[in-house]
C-alpha cells in the first residue's frame, strides 16, 4: 500500500460510508464527504514531490494480481496496476482539486438526496484517479467505466427539464466508443497474453509481437474513437452540449474539468506509444478534425442563447487545441496540450461554477434574461471577467501558455495548421466577450424577458427545499419561493433605474471560486511548477511514439535553407 | 541592476489597492494612491535613467536586460521574464510615465462628479502597468503580455460607462479588432521562433543583423507584413482602424492617453523595435509606407467634416499615426519615433482641452453647440491654440520638427509620397482650426453656462501647451539614431519644408475663411458637393461594409447554418436517428420474447436451417 493506493480507496471508502449514513441527517453526510474529500486533496499534494524529482518513469507504481481466469484469459490475467508519471500526477490533482470544490457549490443548491448526490461526487473521484493512474489496460476500462455511472445518475437525477435524454445520450455515446475500446484491449489481450500497459508497450515496440499494419490500425481507430467521442472531438461531440446543460452545475464542472480530458489522456497514454505508425499516419484528418472543431465549436458557441450551451460549445474548441497539439508530435506541442488539459479544467470549471452562480440568483441560463449584473454585483462581475479572460488566453493566465506552446509546436510541422488553428483565438474573444457583454454590461432586461424565463424548470431540488434550507433562503437563495412569489420578489428588487439587486458572492461561493483563480494566475505566470514534469513525461511518450517507427517523419519545409545556420546558433540560449 | 521591475509594479500596486478598497475610501485616498503609484513609477524612471546616464555622459547604446525567471520552457524554446531598457525604449518611458502622470492628474479633476470613481483610476494603474511592460520587454512574447494587457484596459475604459450600449459595443470592438492584429503578431511570432529558435530581442536581432540583407527576404517579408497586421491593429491602421473613432465613447482622459498619447503608439514602437528585421524586408516596408499613408489621407478627409469634437480628434489621430508609419516604411524609424512624442504632447493636449471645454459646457460634444468659448474658458483656448499650431506644423512648433522630418524622409523614399502627404498636412491644419474657430469663436451656440476648469485641469494642460511648442527642440532624432539602421545621406533641401509650412498655413486660412470670416462659405460648400459630403460625413460607409460582408455572414451563419442545420440537423439528426432505429428494433425483438414455448421451438427449427443454409453456401460442409 502506498501513498496513491491510500488516495485511491479513500474515496471509494467514503462513498460507501456516506451511502451507508442515515437520510435524516443530510447536513452530517455532507460535512462527511467534505471531509473526505479535503483530505483525499490534502494528501495527493504529497504525490507532487517525488514524481516532480524522478526522470519519467512512473511513481508510486502497485502491481499485484487481480484476476486470474486461465482457460479464458491469456497470461498473467488481470492485474491491479497503477502507477503515476508527470502526466497522470497533474490530472489526478485536477481530479482531488475540483471535487471539494464541487461539493462547495453544491452545498445549497442541491437539497433533493444531497446525500446521495454527494456520494456519487466521490465515487465520480474515485474513478477519475483511477483512470489516469491505471497500468493495466483492463483496469483502465474498468475505472473508465467507473465514471460513466456517477455521471450518468447526476445528470439523470438532479438535471434540468431534459436529464433523461441528456443522460442516455451521455451514457450511449459513451459505451459506443468504450465497446470498440473493449474488443481492441481484449484483441491486444489475445496478441500478446498480457494486459500490462508496460509490457505490451514493450512487446509492441521491441518487434517481439509484430502487429500488421491493419492491425495497427485498426486497434488504434478502436481506441481513438473511444477517446475522441470523450474529448469530444469534432463531429462526436453532440452529445456534450446536452448533457451539460441538463447537468446540475457540480456535474458540468466534473464533466467539463475533468471527466473530458479522460479521452485527451487517453490518447497521450496509449494511442500514440502503443501504435506509433498508424497515429502518424492518421495524424492528418485528425488534425483537420480538431481545427474543425475549434473554429466550428466557436462559431457555433457565438450564437448560443443559452450560456451552458455557449461554454460547452467553447470547451469543444479548446479541447481541439489540445488534440491538435497531441498529433503534432512535438514536445511543444504536446506539453502545450497537457497543460492546455489542466488549463481547460481551471477555467471552465470556474465558467460553469460561476454560471451556476448566476443561475441560483434568477433561475435562467438564458443569456438574454440578465442585464446590467456588473452593477448589482460587481464582485461577481470581476471574477467572471478574470475567468473570461482566462479563457480567451489573455496572456499572464494560464490558458495564455497552453495555447501558445500548441501553437508554436504545430507551427514547426505545419505551419497552414498554427495559421488556421490561431482564427479560434480571434473567435474565443468574440463569443466570451459578448456574452459578458450581455449578461453583465447595459440595463436588466424587461419585464417581458423575466416573465418568459421565471417558468423555467430549476434543478429537481430546488422545488422540494427542505430541511436546513428553507430558512435561509434569504441570501443567496431566493428560489425557495414558489413561483407565483417569484415574481414579486424579483419586482421588490428593481430600483427606479432600472437596476436590480442581485446578492454578490457570498463567503462560501468565494471559497469555491477563489483557490480557481489564483491558479489562473499562478498557471499563468508560473508554467514552471508544472512544465518541467510535464515536459519529462511527454519527452518520454514522444520517445515511446517514435522508437518503433520505420519511416522519419517528414518535416515540411518551412525554414528556409539559408536561416537553418543561424537558427542552430541562436538556438544556444 | 536598476531594478526595472518596480517600474510597472508601482502602478500594478495601484491598482490592486484601489480595486480591492476603492469603493469603500474617499476620493482623496484614490487619488493619493493612483496618482502617487504613476508619480514613483515616474521617478523611479528618472531615477534609472540618470543612472545608466542619460543627462551626462549619455546612454550607452546597447541594452541594458535584467533578467528574472523563466515564463515559459519547453523544448529548445526558453522565454524569459526580462525587461530592458535601452534608448528607444528610455523615450517611451518618458513619454508614457511623464504624460500618464499629467492625465491621472487631469482625471482627478475631470472624473470628480462620476460614479465609478475608484474602478476608473484602478483601471488606468493597470494600463500603466501594462504600458510599461510592453514598453520595458526584452522579448517579444513579453511585449506580447503588454500589447494585450493594454488592449484588455482600452477595453475596460472604453466601456467604462458600461450601462450604455454603444459603450459596451464600442469596447468590444476595440477588443477583437485588436485579436485580429494579435492573430498577425502571434503568427509572426511562431515564424520567428521556427528560424531563429527564440523571441528574445538580443538574440533574434542580432542574428538577422549578422545576415546579409539579401538573404532570407521571403521569410523576412512574411514575418515583417505579420507584425504590421498586429501594429495595424494596435495603431489603428487601414483596414483595422474601425475600432479607435468608436473608443472615444470612453471618458476624455482614457482618449487623451491611451487613444492618443501611448497605447495607439505601440504598433509604431513595435515596428521601430524591428528595424532589424525590416530592413530584411523592403516589400514589407513599402507596405508599411503606403498603407500609412493611406490612412493619413482617408482619416484626414473624414476628420474634415465631423461635429463632434472627439470623433474630430479621433480622426485626426488615426492620421497622424499614419504619418508615423510613412515614416517607418520610408526608412526613418527615428523620426517616427519623434513624432511619436511630439504628438504625444499636442494630441494628448487636444484631447485634454476637449475635455475641458466639455467639461465648461456641460458635456456637449457637438461642435454645433459651442462657439464663443474664447473668452468664457481662456486658458483652455490659449493651451488648445498651441496644440493646434503645433498638430499643423507652424514653423518652431514641436509638430512642424518631427512632421517635416518625416515629409522629407518620404520625398526622398518617392516623392509622390511627400505630395500626398504634404496635402494632407494641408487637410490636417484645416480640420483643426475648423474645431477650434467652431468651439471658441463666433456666439456661443449652446444652453449651457460655460466656466473655465479647475486647476488640476488647466496645470497640465499648461505644461503640455509649453511642450507642444517647445519639443520640437529635444535632439530626438540625434539621440535615437544609433539605434536604427543608418539612412543613405540626403543633401538636405529646404523648399522641402516651405512646402509643407506652406500647406498647413494654406489650412489654416481656409478654416479660417469658412467658419469664421464668411460661416455662409462652409454651408454652400457641403450643399454644393452633398455627396461627398456625406459619403465622408458616414466615414466611407466602411463600418457598414464590415458589419454586411463579415459580421453578419459570421453570425447568421453560424446561427442557421453550423448549429440548426449542422450540428441539431445534421449531426444529432441522425445520432438520434439510429437511436429510435435501435429502439424500433428492439420492440420489434420484444415481439419475439412471447413466452410461448412453440413459438420458441419455431425459432429454433428456423434458425438451425439458416446456420445450417449458411454453412453450406460458405463451404463449411464437405
Amino acid at each position: 500500500m502506498n501513498l496513491l493506493d491510500i488516495l485511491i480507496a479513500i474515496p471509494f471508502i467514503g462513498f460507501a460510508a456516506v451511502m451507508l449514513l442515515p437520510k435524516s441527517n443530510p447536513g452530517a453526510a455532507k460535512m462527511f464527504a467534505l471531509v473526505v474529500s479535503l483530505a483525499v486533496f490534502l494528501g495527493s499534494l504529497a504525490l507532487i514531490g517525488p514524481v516532480i524529482a524522478s526522470k519519467g518513469d512512473f511513481q508510486f507504481v502497485t502491481d499485484v494480481s487481480w484476476i486470474q481466469a486461465p482457460g479464458l484469459l491469456a497470461g498473467e490475467g488481470i492485474k491491479y496496476h497503477t502507477g503515476m508519471d508527470g502526466i497522470s500526477l497533474w490530472l489526478v490533482l485536477l481530479s482531488t482539486f475540483l471535487t471539494p470544490i464541487a461539493m462547495l457549490i453544491s452545498w445549497k443548491s442541491v437539497t433533493d438526496r444531497p446525500k446521495e448526490f454527494f456520494a456519487f461526487l466521490l465515487l465520480l473521484e474515485f474513478g477519475l484517479i483511477g483512470v489516469f493512474v491505471a497500468l493495466d489496460l483492463f483496469l483502465f476500462y474498468v475505472f473508465w467505466e467507473i465514471c460513466l455511472v456517477p455521471m450518468y445518475f447526476l445528470i439523470g437525477i438532479w438535471g434540468h427539464d431534459r436529464r433523461i435524454y441528456a443522460a442516455v445520450k451521455f451514457f450511449l455515446y459513451t459505451m459506443a466508443g468504450s465497446v470498440l475500446m473493449l474488443v481492441a484491449i481484449l484483441y491486444l489481450n489475445f496478441k500478446t497474453g498480457s494486459f500490462d500497459y508496460p509490457v505490451i508497450l514493450n512487446l509492441l515496440s521491441s518487434g517481439k509481437v509484430p502487429l500488421t499494419h491493419l492491425e495497427q490500425l485498426l486497434l488504434f481507430l478502436a481506441f481513438f474513437f473511444a477517446f475522441a467521442i470523450k474529448v469530444p472531438l469534432f463531429p462526436l461531440h453532440t452529445w456534450l452540449p446536452d448533457a451539460h446543460v441538463e447537468a446540475p452545475t457540480a456535474g458540468s464542472v466534473m464533466l467539463a474539468s475533468v471527466m473530458l480530458k479522460m479521452g485527451t489522456y487517453g490518447l497521450v497514454r496509449f494511442c500514440l506509444p502503443l501504435f506509433p505508425n498508424a497515429s502518424r499516419e492518421n495524424a492528418g484528418w485528425i488534425a483537420a478534425l480538431a481545427i474543425v472543431g475549434i473554429i466550428y465549436g466557436a462559431l457555433v458557441a457565438l450564437v448560443q442563447p443559452n450560456m451552458k450551451k455557449l461554454v460547452a460549445y467553447s470547451s469543444v474548441s479548446h479541447l481541439g487545441f489540445v488534440v491538435l497539439g497531441v498529433f503534432s508530435f512535438t514536445q511543444m506541442g504536446l506539453d502545450g496540450a497537457v497543460y492546455q488539459m489542466l488549463n481547460h479544467g481551471i477555467s471552465t470549471g470556474a465558467l460553469f461554477i460561476l454560471v451556476g452562480f448566476l443561475y441560483e440568483r434568477r433561475h435562467s441560463l438564458e443569456i438574454s434574461a440578465y442585464g446590467g449584473v456588473a452593477t448589482a454585483a460587481p464582485w461577481l462581475a470581476t471574477v467572471f471577467l478574470i475567468t473570461t479572460l482566462a479563457s480567451i488566453g489573455l496572456p499572464t493566465l494560464n490558458n495564455f501558455v497552453g495555447e501558445f506552446l500548441v501553437l508554436q509546436g504545430v507551427a514547426e510541422v505545419n505551419f497552414q495548421w498554427t495559421v488556421f488553428a490561431a482564427v479560434g483565438v480571434i473567435l474565443s474573444a468574440c463569443y466570451m466577450l459578448w456574452m459578458y457583454q450581455r449578461a453583465f454590461f447595459g440595463r436588466m432586461p424587461g419585464q417581458a424577458a423575466v416573465a418568459s424565463h421565471s417558468h423555467s424548470q430549476g434543478p429537481a431540488g430546488h422545488t422540494h427545499a427542505h430541511g436546513e434550507d428553507a430558512h435561509s433562503h434569504s441570501h443567496d437563495h431566493p428560489h425557495d419561493h414558489d413561483h407565483g412569489h417569484k415574481h414579486d420578489h424579483e419586482h421588490h428588487h428593481e430600483d427606479e433605474h432600472g437596476h436590480w439587486h442581485m446578492p454578490d458572492l457570498s463567503l462560501r461561493e468565494w471559497a469555491a471560486i477563489l483557490p480557481l483563480l489564483v491558479l489562473m494566475v499562478w498557471m499563468g505566470m508560473g508554467s514552471q511548477s508544472f512544465l518541467p514534469s510535464i515536459g519529462v513525461a511527454t519527452a518520454r511518450t514522444l520517445q515511446q511514439n517514435k522508437s518503433s517507427i520505420e519511416y522519419q517523419v517528414k518535416i515540411p519545409a518551412v525554414i528556409p535553407q539559408q536561416a537553418a545556420p543561424v537558427a542552430e546558433a541562436v538556438n544556444a540560449r | 541592476m536598476h531594478q526595472l521591475w518596480l517600474i510597472p509594479v508601482f502602478p500594478l500596486a495601484g491598482f490592486a489597492i484601489n480595486g480591492l478598497i476603492g469603493r469603500k475610501s474617499s476620493k482623496n485616498v484614490v487619488n493619493a494612491i493612483a496618482v502617487g503609484s504613476v508619480l514613483l513609477s515616474f521617478l523611479w524612471v528618472l531615477k534609472a535613467l540618470s543612472a545608466m546616464g542619460l543627462w551626462g555622459a549619455g546612454m550607452p547604446e546597447e541594452a541594458h536586460v535584467e533578467r528574472y525567471f523563466t515564463w515559459i520552457q519547453s523544448g529548445n524554446l526558453n522565454i524569459g521574464f526580462d525587461l530592458a531598457v535601452d534608448r528607444l525604449s528610455a523615450v517611451m518611458l518618458l513619454v508614457v510615465t511623464g504624460i500618464g502622470l499629467l492625465i491621472h492628474i487631469y482625471a482627478t479633476g475631470y472624473m470628480a462628479h462620476e460614479g465609478g470613481y475608484y474602478r476608473f483610476f484602478a483601471y488606468l494603474n493597470l494600463f500603466m502597468f501594462f504600458m510599461l511592460i510592453l514598453v520595458l520587454a526584452a522579448n517579444y512574447l513579453i511585449l506580447f503580455i503588454g500589447w494585450e494587457g493594454v488592449g484588455l484596459c482600452s477595453y475596460l475604459l472604453i466601456g467604462f460607462y458600461f450601462d450604455k450600449k454603444f459603450a459596451g459595443d464600442a469596447g468590444k470592438k476595440a477588443f477583437i479588432v485588436n485579436r485580429v492584429g494579435d492573430f498577425g503578431y502571434s503568427l509572426a511570432m511562431f515564424l520567428l521562433v521556427i528560424n531563429f529558435g527564440s523571441l528574445d530581442f538580443g538574440k533574434v536581432f542580432e542574428a538577422a543583423k549578422a545576415m546579409p540583407v539579401d538573404q532570407g527576404a521571403g521569410i523576412f517579408t512574411a514575418i515583417c507584413l505579420l507584425f504590421f497586421v498586429g501594429a495595424a491593429g494596435k495603431s489603428a491602421q487601414i483596414p483595422l482602424y474601425v475600432w479607435l473613432p468608436d473608443a472615444m465613447a470612453g471618458p476624455t482622459p482614457v482618449s487623451a492617453l491611451i487613444h492618443a498619447a501611448t497605447m495607439v503608439t505601440a504598433g509604431i514602437y513595435m515596428i521601430a523595435r524591428s528595424s532589424a528585421l525590416f530592413v530584411h524586408a523592403p516589400i514589407a516596408m513599402d507596405v508599411v509606407a503606403i498603407v500609412g499613408l493611406a490612412t493619413a489621407v482617408m482619416s484626414a478627409t473624414i476628420g474634415l467634416v465631423q461635429n463632434d469634437i472627439k470623433k474630430v480628434y479621433a480622426y485626426s489621430t488615426v492620421s497622424q499615426l499614419g504619418y508615423m508609419f510613412l515614416a517607418l516604411g520610408s526608412g526613418a524609424f527615428a523620426a517616427g519615433m519623434f513624432h511619436v512624442v511630439t504628438h504625444a504632447f499636442f494630441k494628448a493636449l487636444l484631447f485634454l482641452g476637449a475635455g475641458s471645454v466639455i467639461h465648461a459646457v456641460g458635456g456637449e460634444q457637438d461642435l454645433r453647440k459651442m462657439g464663443g468659448l474664447r473668452t468664457k474658458i481662456p486658458i483652455t483656448f490659449l493651451t488648445i491654440i498651441c496644440a493646434a499650431l503645433a498638430i499643423s506644423g507652424v514653423p518652431f512648433t514641436s509638430g512642424a520638427a518631427s512632421k517635416d522630418e518625416i515629409l522629407v524622409a518620404a520625398y526622398h523614399h518617392a516623392p509622390w509620397m511627400y505630395w500626398v502627404g504634404v496635402v494632407t498636412a494641408g487637410m490636417t491644419a484645416f480640420y483643426v482650426f475648423r474645431s477650434v474657430f467652431m468651439a471658441f469663436f463666433g456666439k456661443y451656440r449652446g444652453s449651457a453656462h460655460p466656466h473655465e476648469s479647475p486647476l488640476v485641469m488647466t496645470g497640465p494642460l499648461m505644461i503640455l501647451a509649453v511642450l507642444s511648442l517647445a519639443g520640437g527642440f529635444i535632439p530626438l532624432p540625434h539621440f535615437l539614431e544609433p539605434m536604427f539602421p543608418k539612412l543613405a545621406e540626403e543633401a538636405p533641401e529646404k523648399w522641402l519644408e516651405y512646402t509643407a509650412v506652406a500647406s498647413g498655413l494654406i489650412g489654416i486660412s481656409l478654416a479660417y475663411l469658412f467658419y469664421v470670416a464668411s460661416p455662409k462659405l462652409a454651408d454652400a460648400a457641403s450643399k454644393n458637393f452633398n455627396g461627398l459630403h456625406k459619403l465622408l460625413y458616414h466615414k466611407y460607409y466602411v463600418d457598414e461594409a464590415y458589419d454586411a460582408t463579415v459580421v453578419e455572414p459570421i453570425v447568421q451563419g453560424s446561427r442557421s447554418v453550423l448549429w440548426k442545420g449542422f450540428d441539431s440537423g445534421l449531426i444529432d439528426g441522425t445520432v438520434n436517428g439510429i437511436g429510435y432505429r435501435a429502439m424500433n428494433i428492439g420492440g420489434a425483438l420484444r415481439r419475439l420474447q412471447s413466452g410461448n414455448i412453440r413459438s420458441y421451438a419455431g425459432w429454433v427449427v428456423l434458425g438451425s436451417i439458416a446456420v445450417i443454409l449458411a454453412m453450406g453456401l460458405t463451404g463449411s460442409i464437405r
